[in-house]
């Protein structure tokens, strides 16, 4: 059966991958190459790489760069940042990116939507909607990294998205970017039941257990920046937590912490003794493809 | 000995890139073309998949391909791999962007995908893989493998070319062959170990035959 997708995101601002805070500060982490390959290893089941700082300089895709990650992207590449024709689509398909991802463009002009799918096809289109909650507890989505207002609720941008021919969405939260608090649940509910095509959520994982209350929705993937990007086989570890947890995952990779326990903050707890001593008598030979 | 040379057939849409990302890993000699003449040099094809059918089997009928492909394919025998769309124009036809006519290699008609259930379209994410018979495509690749999946559009034909399959709201067919034709509705070069044991497997078929 189809599993849920746990997705990387690799922010990439002026050439470097960035931890991302609120859409308003960024730490360097390196080069998003590097982050692709650890990605790929851990066995990640999708990555977003997405050039956050295009739409403000109004400039193209940075295709060399897509093209340069996706040698390591062993795993669908969705590629987005300042895509607003369709020769930009065009130009990183060829280029190693699988899907596109489109934010302010779509926006701007559903149209643009309904041409690329007409070519592309839909599966290869993927419309980004950010959305900021209210003090009244609503939602408006923004574009520019957050910087500005369309006055829409991400539900009614969605709608219009997949009315479009958007194949999928991805839906983040502003507020809850890097806050390590768990996703925005309401704000996902909102735009799961106005549409019918595959959602993605993103924003605010700081904990396995945020991973698995965002697949309450049965969204088809749950997506995470920052959180993957610090810990040794972050991917795995999540993963395995997730499939202790009876969550319906894909969990491939050779290392797989079969019999491992987490404690409280989710994190591995150290195996027994017993446990360590078996291991230095066990040769795991290296399978070649 | 010479190394098989691959044709990736360039048709300006397919997702290039990550094939020749995927041939690269596995050391496989091959270049990107949509001129005939490399076509009739090549040892064996692969025909990658992004995009609408529509567009597609116009841009090859525009490209003057399809002669050369049936000479080289189904005439002399050579090695085809399809993947996802490049699995979909093998059929007769399909009935995205419209009404379009495929290659007709084999029986079997593209329809949207409508899956029973409260199941979303496209059909997106890992999927596992239930193989029929034990086809050479998938050797060393355990059972209930995951494959990636990305399609709005599937494939009915008849079941003497399926080779797997998948659930989704309803069997789906994932892989088939005919002959010295194989495709995949999912994408091995976008599924990691899995995915790249398959095309050594392709490889390996193209070396050995």
């Amino acid at each position: 059966m189809l599993k849920t997708r746990i997705i990387g995101v690799v922010l990439v601002r002026d050439g470097i991958a960035v931890q991302s805070i609120g859409f308003s500060r960024y730490l360097p982490i390196g080069h998003p190459s590097v982050a692709i390959d650890y990605l790929n290893r851990w066995g990640i089941d999708e990555v977003v790489i997405l050039d956050i700082s295009a739409s403000l300089q109004n400039r193209a895709p940075d295709v060399s760069m897509v093209k340069h990650c996706s040698r390591f992207a062993q795993m669908p590449l969705a590629a987005g940042g300042g895509i607003r024709e369709i020769t930009h689509i065009t130009d990183l398909i060829r280029s190693g990116a699988d899907k596109v991802v489109i934010n302010a463009a779509a926006a701007k002009n559903p149209r643009f939507i309904e041409k690329a799918a007409d070519i592309f096809g839909d599966q290869c289109i993927v419309v980004s909607i950010d959305a900021r909650r209210m003090p009244d507890g609503s939602y408006v989505t923004y574009t520019h990294s957050g910087t500005l207002p369309t006055g829409i609720s991400p539900a009614e941008c969605a709608k219009v998205a997949e009315k479009h021919g958007a194949g999928e969405i991805l839906l983040n939260s502003i507020d809850r970017d890097g806050a390590k608090s768990g996703f925005d649940y309401e704000l996902i509910r909102s735009v799961f039941d106005s549409i019918s095509i595959p959602l993605i959520a993103c924003g605010g994982a700081g904990h396995p257990l945020h991973l698995k209350q965002a697949m309450e929705f049965k969204v088809s993937g749950v997506a995470a920046a920052n959180f993957f990007h610090f810990a040794e086989h972050a991917v795995i570890i999540s993963k395995r937590y997730l499939e202790q947890e009876r969550e319906e995952i894909r969990l491939e990779t050779y290392a797989s912490y079969p019999d491992s326990r987490f404690n409280p903050d989710g994190r591995l707890m150290k195996k027994d003794d017993e446990r360590l001593q078996k291991l230095r008598f066990e040769l795991i030979p290296e399978e070649k493809i | 000995m010479k190394q098989n040379q691959i044709v990736i057939i360039n048709y300006g849409m397919g997702n290039i890139g990550s094939i020749c990302n995927a041939l690269d890993y596995l050391g496989g000699r091959y270049i990107v073309s949509s001129d005939p003449g490399d076509f009739s040099e090549a040892d064996a094809f692969i025909l990658p998949g992004v995009g609408s059918f529509g567009v597609a089997a116009e841009t090859l009928r525009r490209l003057d391909l399809i002669p050369v492909l049936d000479n080289e394919i189904q005439k002399n025998g050579k090695p085809f791999l399809g993947i996802c769309l490049g699995m979909q124009l093998a059929a007769e036809d399909s009935v995205e962007g419209g009404c379009h006519k495929g290659f007709a290699w084999i029986q079997g008609h593209v329809r949207r995908l409508a899956p029973k259930g409260e199941l979303h379209v496209p059909h997106v994410g890992w999927n596992t893989v239930r193989v029929c018979d034990s086809d050479l495509l998938f050797t060393g690749i355990p059972q209930d493998s995951h494959f990636y999946f990305d399609h709005s559009y599937h494939l009915t034909c008849p079941s003497r070319y399926v080779t797997a399959t998948c659930q989704y709201g309803g069997y789906t067919v994932a892989a088939i062959r005919n002959e010295n034709i194989f495709a995949t509705q999912f994408h091995p070069e976008k599924s990691q170990r899995t995915g790249l044991k398959l095309l050594r497997n392709y490889l390996n078929f193209i070396r050995d035959g």
